[in-house]
């Protein structure tokens, strides 16, 4: 009887499955047919997709590859299983310090970089257009202003002379210079305070952008509906409308975020005393180009991917809710 | 109800004519203080600009002046010069290293629009199998930084043999996925009807991307160079290049503010040679700029 009945279901499995394969088959059919019929489009595409592929896809799955083996750029690889990762997190003190202050860094610059650039966008939003668009060129100007950040280290100069020691000084707060870039207390601060000077950048450009776009007779008609102050139009009716730029605003800023390491580095010096100002970046670069530890600094460089894409889905996920 | 409240509204002119211009949630000393904190913000935003460009135009002795005055009393042109002049001596002469970002960057960028442009036109405007999921690829690149790339770029840039060449910078930039992405994002806007009357007219594709497509997405160009521009020109390049002639802008930056004080100057001139090329471009392209990132969402 049992028997019987496993026969029929394997009968009926076996049929679910061929027809399933004569549907894939006929879809797969279908796409090449119509990828025939567009030759065109992929000629199109082709230079781009090669050289995507060579520079972003290829280098992402070889660096994943890499960063099980020991690869020291002389010898070929050797594969060693998970053992960088293991020593990276186990063993490697000025990774962790790395991690930390990469993290210290991408929580705080982020995602105030991210409100300060909507709040700034928003604010100036009202203006009239000319005093918009300058005021646009004011806020955006330090982020593509190149390395204008190393002005800071002027400002920030250890002795008397620096302005800021100079300044604090003569209002009597402190009765000698400090050392700002090379005491490991006031490191991370001030680069988090040149960070946020330039966060304003790419979604910023976008948030602005997008504030323009806002159909006005939304505002109206809610008006008509009882929104009572700015705020309430912002939760409302701003907020909802603007998700799309939100989530590229988010993407840009978490990048950002946790790719800081050219700042540290003008400002702190490449090492910095005590490690204090090193990110997994820094780190990075130490592995793969002072020490050409490819496969260790492979490693570093998967766990930094993962930690950017979790990051943005988890970031993304959570804008969906916006305004509902 | 909501009838009676649209009938009151049509009757009684919403706003009045001499406050049309003021939204109606909104508080006149709200506006003053924001407008104060605006400006605040703005002073020190560009504080650290205003500063760097005064500073290259202060002759020696102004430079070390204590305390330091913001704006130049005799401004000059000295350090500019002194750029040309005294690296003019060393081996490898300053108008080298500018020459040197100005190539990388024109070809870099002018490669990345065509090429960028060619793909985003057929993702934008055709459907083909494989499109939504490249896209989707493409977006995902834009979610880490080169950073992560790197090691395994120089690998292959090594067997391909361009290290030490300007094409390790200027070939890896065509493929930039930002660009891609706004071009795409921005050609989605452009109506399918002017393509299809191009294409009853007998155009080629070819000729459909060239004359009708291109012309009629110049806002989005302007993005695209400046996004490009900005990455090539503030390209320090020290992973790829070794050879000091071919060696860039800021590159040499760093060089002369290692120099010491007595460079001070001369680093600062060169700062303002760094910066002033991308804010330039933006400030004149600030609106078809601002356009483009308008179509710059990432929908689900």
């Amino acid at each position: 009887m049992s028997n019987v009945n496993t026969k029929a279901v394997d009968a009926k499995d076996m049929n679910m499955f061929q027809k399933y394969v004569t549907l894939r088959k006929h879809e797969a059919g279908v796409a090449w047919k119509k990828a025939k019929a567009r030759k065109m489009c992929y000629l199109f595409l082709a230079p781009y997709a090669i050289l995507f592929t060579m520079f972003y896809v290829v280098p992402v799955v070889t660096s994943i590859y890499y960063s099980f083996t020991y690869y020291n750029i002389l010898e070929p690889p050797r594969f060693i299983g998970l053992s960088n990762y293991i020593s990276l997190i186990l063993e490697d003190d000025i990774f962790l310090v790395g991690i930390k202050n990469t993290f210290m860094i991408a929580i705080i610059t982020g995602p105030l970089g991210y409100i300060l650039s909507f709040l700034f966008a928003w604010l100036i939003n009202e203006l009239p257009r000319w005093v918009r668009s300058v005021a646009v060129i004011v806020f955006y100007a330090p982020s593509i202003a190149g390395n204008c950040y190393v002005i800071f280290s002027v400002f920030f100069r250890g002795d008397a002379y620096g302005y800021v020691n100079a300044f604090l000084m003569d209002l009597g707060l402190i009765d000698k210079p400090i050392l700002w870039l090379i005491n490991p207390q006031y490191m991370l601060p001030i680069c988090m305070l040149v960070i946020l000077w330039m966060s304003l950048g790419t979604g910023f450009l976008s948030f602005v952008a997008g504030l323009q776009g806002v159909d006005k007779s939304q505002f109206e008609a809610g008006y008509m509906d009882g929104i009572k102050n700015r705020w309430q139009e912002l939760w409302y009716i701003t907020l909802p409308n603007m998700k799309p730029m939100l989530m590229f605003g988010a993407v840009m800023s978490i990048t950002q975020a946790f790719g800081v390491c050219d700042v540290t580095m003008a400002l702190c010096g490449y090492p910095s005393t005590d490690y204090a100002a090193r990110t997994i970046v820094t780190h990075l670069f130490d592995y793969g180009f002072s020490r050409f530890e490819m496969g260790y600094a492979c490693a570093i460089a998967t766990i930094l991917f993962l930690i950017m894409i979790l990051c943005n889905k988890a970031i993304q996920s959570l804008l969906r809710r916006v305004g509902t | 109800m909501a009838k009676k409240e649209k009938k009151q509204a049509a009757e009684k002119p919403y706003k009045k004519p001499i406050i049309k211009k003021r939204k109606p949630n909104r508080s006149i000393a709200g506006d003053i203080f924001l407008y104060l904190f605006l400006i605040l913000v703005a002073f020190i935003m560009a504080f650290p600009i205003i500063y760097a460009v005064s500073s290259a135009l202060k002759p020696l002795d102004e430079l070390f002046k204590f305390p330091p005055r913001i704006f130049a009393q005799h401004p000059t042109m000295d350090n500019f010069s002194d750029l040309f002049v005294t690296m003019g001596k060393s081996w490898v002469t300053f108008s080298r290293y500018l020459f040197n970002t100005v190539f990388i960057t024109f070809v870099g960028t002018a490669g990345h629009l065509i090429i960028a442009s060619m793909g985003a036109f057929v993702l934008a405007k055709y459907e083909f199998p494989g499109n939504a999921t490249f896209f989707k690829i493409v977006t995902v690149a834009m979610m880490f930084t080169g950073y992560v790339t790197q090691i395994p770029n120089y690998l292959l840039l090594n067997k391909l043999g361009w290290i030490d060449t300007y094409w390790s910078i200027i070939i890896p930039a065509f493929a930039s996925p930002m660009g891609l992405f706004l071009m795409k994002q921005f050609m989605e806007g452009l109506p399918t009807s002017l393509i299809e009357a191009a294409k009853i007219d007998g155009a080629s594709e070819w000729r459909v991307f060239r004359q009708i497509v291109m012309p009629n997405v110049k806002p989005a160009w302007m993005t695209l160079i400046i996004f490009s521009v900005q990455a090539l020109w503030n390209n320090k390049a020290s992973m790829y290049i070794y050879s000091e002639e071919r060696k860039t802008l800021v590159y040499a930056l760093q060089q002369i503010q290692s120099g010491g004080i007595a460079r001070t100057g001369q680093g600062a001139a060169v700062l303002v040679v760094v910066m002033i090329v991308p804010i330039l471009i933006f400030v004149f392209s600030e609106s078809q700029i601002l356009e483009t990132m308008a179509s710059s969402g990432l929908k689900d």
